[in-house]
């Protein structure tokens, strides 16, 4: 529990949701990141800059919070070159087979109560708790 | 332009909500998972915050007939669970775990320049690619292509046929 943060935590939540639905409000799409990009690397004429442009947003954040704020970056985990491409397939894999991830099933499709998404966001989170349980306290915590 | 600057604003508030939430803390997301250790009940936070405001904001803005910048709205319509659905939540969930990074906190994270994350992302998009593949060669056999139902839901629009990502 060291770093436990349930207010922070709460409002950037809160503004994931509005990120969200602003892309709906405007430009009437999910904000599924897994979708975005995937549609991305099989592109259809005039799908494409919106999603350019929200990964463009995205990646300026990240820009804003590396150059004001970079201790958002920091908690890592031990994880070998090996085992991080590993996870980067099965994420990239998993979430373009089961047609969203975190943000499209876990924010979006629960909003919606859609239940291909409550169920989605179950398993990712039971085989996410096992994998993490099988390196923390099988493996010693690195892998 | 409107849709393209209102996708961009759209994915700067997402990212700034990823990294005050603590999605782009490896750490973080791990401990949270770490049910039976050290357990972190944060990230369940970031969940409850941001469903609470799109559940809303989703009922409210789906009363309109159109969004602002564009014909339709382009939202999943399906309601069927099937293996590919239970399998590829299955893989990132194993994913998720393993490297601690989801694929919008991996992409806002990828301005830090740290190494791992860059790895991560570089093999996330190999493994998108990789399933285009699979699909492709395995998933659609040479037979009619499965019927996909629109994604599209408002009445007046084309069918829009797509990928349906949730």
């Amino acid at each position: 529990m060291e770093h436990f943060t349930p207010i922070a935590s709460l409002c950037g939540g809160m503004l994931i949701g509005l990120g969200a639905a602003l892309l709906l409000l405007c430009d009437g799409k999910i904000a599924g990141i897994s979708g975005i990009v995937g549609g991305l690397l099989s592109p259809t004429a005039g799908d494409t800059a919106w999603r350019a442009l929200f990964l463009l947003g995205l990646v300026t954040g990240g820009l804003f919070f590396t150059v004001f704020a970079p201790q958002v970056f920091t908690i890592a985990i031990s994880r070998s070159t090996g085992a991080l491409v590993l996870a980067g397939l099965l994420v990239g894999f998993g979430t373009r087979l089961g047609n969203g991830c975190t943000s499209g099933h876990g924010v979006c499709g629960i909003s919606r109560f859609s239940p291909r998404s409550v169920v989605a966001t179950l398993i990712f989170m039971i085989t996410g708790i096992v994998t993490v349980y099988i390196i923390n306290h099988l493996l010693g915590g690195s892998l | 332009m409107n849709s393209a600057l209102a996708a961009f604003v759209a994915g700067l508030i997402f990212a700034f909500g990823l990294a005050i939430s603590g999605m782009t803390q490896p750490g973080k997301v791990t401990a949270f998972l770490d049910l039976f250790g050290n357990w972190d009940p944060s990230l369940a936070f970031v969940m409850i915050g941001a469903i609470a405001v799109y559940s809303i904001l989703y009922r409210i803005i789906r009363h309109r007939t159109a969004p602002l910048f564009a014909t339709f709205f382009s939202v999943p319509t399906r309601s069927d669970l099937d293996a590919r659905l239970l399998g590829g939540a299955a893989l990132f969930g194993i994913g998720w775990g393993l490297g601690g990074f989801c694929p919008g906190p991996a992409i806002t994270s990828l301005a830090s320049g740290h190494w791992s994350v860059i790895v991560f992302v570089a093999a996330m998009v190999a493994g998108m690619f990789l399933y285009q593949l699979v699909d492709k060669i395995w998933l659609q056999p040479s037979a009619p292509a499965p019927q996909r139902e629109p994604r599209v839901v408002t009445a007046t629009t084309p069918a829009f046929q797509g990928p349906q990502d949730a």
